[in-house]
């Protein structure tokens, strides 16, 4: 099965399968250090991977990239370390900031509590992606409603509305309100967020 | 030399507009590069090992298994056999390692022995520190209208039956106890640097607030000179006074990259952010406060303490700002700073300011809770004394931060509003005081021959919106669009500019950059002068063009201008020296916020409904970042009101909520609404420009705990009114 340290087994025979569907919050506090890492595929099969490094490719952003990580390895140390995709940013290691929030086929997750392994054939989306020429209409807003003061929980924020607004194009405040609370900001743009939203919600883009 | 001064109120095209920031879309897109984010080619990851105890003597340390760490190039201590350690988190070990899963697997098999002494961390037990012998007289003064006589002999018993005459006198005495715990900086992005060695120079890209003053630290350390040494730091995550030095790590990376000769990035886990790298002083105090029958205070007698850290002379919150803004007639006030097991503190946003009002505007508002008067009109009896002689910008703040509040229709007399179910509503409001003159700072500004214009500050962008600011300046006095200037900061090679701490970065970087731009629109104006045959004096530049004002056939456009310089560019220096009398910038501020709070009694839960804040600062530059620092100050506020507090473990000294997760923070639903309202009569824009980053954080943590008092009829007395000092307070407010 091409050049990794890898082998295939069926999930009847593995019995941490359970365990590991769970949250990546969890999958990650189970990495150890040289232990193999149990990651269930898309054929319902689960993969053991490691404990050595393997290489894998990730979809980010709308490109293939071969990486190499190790079990414990996490999508937000690949992304930085890797790729120099900084965007997401490491404020703390269980996801409660949301500052390292990136869209994983059309889900916000944080990074950092998402190990690389687990990430294999899906669809990577980065703050990066919604920056370039013509940036896309969140972050316009954030510029335009200075919701960004220091700027290291921005990026965070920011895909955090996409993926809100993606699902919710017609929010109202009250709804911006209550579902956008992942993100921690310590300078205090919240304000400034939340008119932000509404702009982009007023705007129609969706970007 | 030109005569400096901003443009005639009114005259300004960009001044007091509001532009959007210049980096905000590399900030919005992930493409601003922060400390954290510099990745150099082969660079190793370094983390160090906080020690778990937070008192003890290190009775051996060993890193040689680290180094046997799959990955791990080298395992250092930091601290050596028999060294006391004072707090928990404090650095004993570093290791740097390939990867980050290496530099803890690595961390994990450092080995420490560890002598565990005593352990004190209750700031807020007064006498179980002074059993302890754990207190420190932190200072006082007293102030009293009538003088003791010839024939006293000690003045202290004497000052003792005068206060207690005063408040015998008193129509109302109110006696209470009130407090606000530590909290921490929590900067998003924690401290540290990425290192870098080539040709035996260092590059240190440091996560500062302080680019032009860390490279001597640096270079000190590691044995060579400053000119050695670039610090860089283009955009910072955070810092609110905590990053201020290139601090021990800073320099152990810089080591551990030369001695590897690899980039190494060390920066803290969130947990010794927490614990090591930054605390504002909690602060207690006791106070009987005399008023009149209308509410004016006549005398204050008052004993607070707190913590800073281990000492060996700790303090407190500062007595001399003790009780805040208002000086009554008569008071006493002595402080006891008290050694705990804690981290040292760091300068935090306002320093002294935001505990101090919220330990004793509050006891002002009980004054007005016990005669049963409207608060506003008890803080606006008292304002005869406030001690900046900004009485009447606070009466006109009030009145404008009351209509924004509709409070007068909304007031009700303290625990005597209607309840809708469980939950009551109450208004709150508090005053602040700040100085924000500008810091020294150095400019170099050149415009090149085609036009081009840009300008060097060894300056740092806090989240203030520095670039825009001094963009904003210098677009200004050349007439330019705000796009025309190339604004370049964030590296000590740059001409020194001061450390942004205490609102001194706006008033700064404009000063140095307005004089500079100045001095060259002189030069070029004499140019342009003598190629239009007018008189240079005559000429304005505006709308791209250096026109003779009135007269627009006689003009020529900006790079017409600057092509008059020949071939080289013209490099004008801009200078300021802090403490310098200029039209450009002044100084001190008031500023009045009001508080809008739904409690719930069941639950303890305080919920904002509405806050607004009132605030003079001078000249604004830019009315959109401007804003924006008081919207965040206010929710900044809000979360020391509310929210933050560093909690100790008694028994171990363990700072046991030094997670996000746990160290409890506002988030977007928890804010309210919020309304920012300049104070902006035309003496402000004469007064030039003052720093706005502090004076907003100090009153939100009295507004909003009046207010609460105003909802429930119950003081809660510590902050953060978590729900269970409300519920505590409600309990013993029953039981009473």
């Amino acid at each position: 099965m091409k050049d990794r340290s890898l082998s295939s087994r069926s999930k009847s025979n593995f019995n941490r399968r359970d365990f590991l569907k769970g949250s990546g919050a969890a999958a990650a506090a189970t990495a150890l250090a040289g232990a193999p890492v149990a990651v269930e595929a898309a054929d319902d099969t689960v993969r053991v991977f490691g404990p050595e490094a393997v290489k894998l490719t990730l979809h980010v952003n709308g490109a293939q990239h071969a990486v190499t990580v190790e079990p414990r390895t996490t999508l937000l140390e690949v992304l930085r370390y890797q790729l120099d995709l900084t965007g997401a940013k490491p404020v703390c290691g269980d996801g409660s900031s949301g500052a390292s929030t990136v869209i994983i086929d059309d889900k916000p997750v944080t990074a950092t509590s998402t190990l690389a392994l687990q990430c294999e054939g899906k669809k990577i989306r980065t703050v990066e992606s919604l920056g370039g020429e013509r940036p896309d209409a969140v972050p316009a807003a954030f510029v335009e409603a200075d919701a960004q003061q220091c700027g290291f929980c921005t990026p965070g924020f920011v895909v955090a509305v996409r993926a809100f607004l993606d699902k919710n194009p017609s929010a109202t405040e009250s709804q911006i309100r209550e579902g956008l609370n992942g993100n921690l900001c310590r300078c205090g743009t919240y304000a400034n967020v939340i008119q932000a939203a509404l702009a982009v919600v007023k705007g129609g883009s969706r970007g | 030399m030109a005569e400096y001064k901003w443009p005639e109120q009114g005259s300004a095209s960009l001044l007091g507009t509001t532009a959007s920031r210049i980096d905000g879309p590399a900030k919005s897109t992930g493409a601003a590069k922060y400390s954290y984010d510099i990745n150099v080619p082969g660079m190793l990851i370094a983390r160090l090992l906080g020690c778990p105890h937070a008192h003890c003597r290190i009775k051996s340390i060993d890193t040689s298994a680290a180094e046997k760490v799959r990955g791990v190039v080298t395992a250092r201590p930091l601290k050596e056999v028999g060294n006391e350690i004072r707090w928990q988190g404090d650095l004993l070990a570093v290791v740097a390692a390939e990867n980050e899963g290496a530099a803890r697997e690595g961390l994990a098999a450092v080995k420490v022995e560890y002598e565990l002494l005593d352990v004190f961390v209750k700031d807020e037990d007064v006498e179980a520190a002074e059993a302890a012998g754990r207190t420190n007289d932190a200072g006082g003064n007293t102030k009293l209208e009538n003088e003791p006589g010839d024939d006293v002999d000690d003045e202290e018993a004497w000052e003792d039956e005068e206060i207690a005459r005063l408040l015998g006198e008193s129509d109302v005495v109110v006696e209470g106890r009130y407090g606000i715990h530590a909290i921490t900086h929590m900067c998003l992005e924690p401290h540290g640097s990425t290192c870098e060695w080539q040709d035996g120079k260092l590059t240190a890209h440091l996560s500062t607030q302080n680019v032009s003053g860390t490279a001597a630290q640096f270079a000190g350390p590691l044995e060579i000179t400053a000119d050695d040494v670039t610090v860089h730091c283009d955009y910072v995550g955070g810092g609110f006074g905590s990053k201020f030095a290139a601090d021990s790590w800073g320099v152990v990376c810089a080591q551990i990259a030369k001695d590897t000769g690899r980039g190494v990035k060390l920066m803290l886990d969130r947990d010794l952010e927490l614990k090591h790298a930054g605390n504002r002083p909690s602060g207690f105090i006791d106070v009987k406060i005399g008023a009149d029958k209308d509410g004016v205070v006549k005398v204050w007698d008052s004993h607070h303490w707190g913590t800073n850290g281990p000492g060996p002379r700790p303090g407190t919150v500062s007595q001399g700002v003790i009780p805040y803004v208002f000086d009554p007639p008569n008071r006493r006030r002595r402080a006891t700073g008290i050694a705990t097991d804690t981290a040292p503190q760091r300068a935090w946003r306002a320093p002294n300011h935001p505990q101090a009002c919220a330990i004793t505007q509050t006891a002002y508002d009980d004054v007005a809770a016990k005669l049963g008067i409207d608060s506003y009109e008890v803080f606006k009896r008292n304002l005869p004394s406030v001690s900046n002689g900004k009485a009447d910008v606070y009466a006109a703040e009030m009145e404008i931060a009351a209509r924004l509040m509709d409070w007068k229709s909304k007031w009700h007399p303290h625990g005597k509003g209607g309840a809708d179910g469980s939950v009551v509503t109450g208004l709150g409001m508090a005053l602040h005081t700040w100085g924000g003159g500008g810091h020294a700072s150095n400019c170099l500004l050149k415009i090149h021959p085609d036009g081009g214009v840009e300008t060097f500050l060894g300056s740092q962008d806090l989240g203030t919106g520095t670039r825009t600011v001094i963009g904003m300046v210098v677009a200004e006095t050349f007439g330019l669009p705000l796009a025309a200037v190339h604004v370049n900061i964030g590296s000590s090679k740059y001409p020194n500019s001061g450390p942004s701490g205490g609102s001194t970065t706006v008033g700064g970087v404009s000063e140095s950059n307005r004089r500079a731009a100045q001095d060259a629109l002189e030069q070029i104006n004499a140019k342009v002068a003598e190629k239009l045959g007018v008189d240079a004096s005559t000429l304005v530049a505006k709308e791209g063009r250096i026109a003779v004002a009135g007269d627009t056939d006689k003009s020529m456009s900006w790079a017409d201008a600057c092509s008059l310089l020949g071939m080289q560019p013209l490099e004008v220096q801009g200078s300021f020296n802090r403490g310098d009398q200029s039209p450009l910038s002044s100084s001190q501020v008031g500023g009045v916020q009001m508080a809008e709070v739904a409690v719930d009694r069941e639950t303890g839960v305080v919920r904002m409904k509405k806050f607004v804040a009132v605030q003079d600062i001078g000249l604004i530059i830019n009315r959109k970042t401007a804003a924006s620092q008081i919207y965040g100050a206010a929710i900044m506020g809000i979360a020391y009101a509310l929210f933050e507090e560093r909690i100790m473990d008694a028994q171990t000294g363990a700072f046991v909520n030094a997670e996000i997760a746990d160290y409890k923070l506002p988030r977007l639903g928890d804010v309210g609404e919020i309304v920012v309202e300049f104070y902006e009569p035309s003496s402000e824009y004469n007064r030039g420009v003052v720093g706005l980053g502090e004076p907003p954080v100090i009153s939100p943590g009295a507004a909003i705990s009046n207010a609460v008092s105003n909802a429930l009829g119950v003081r809660v007395p510590v902050l953060p009114m978590t729900p269970k000092r409300v519920l505590d307070a409600l309990q013993k407010a029953r039981t009473a």
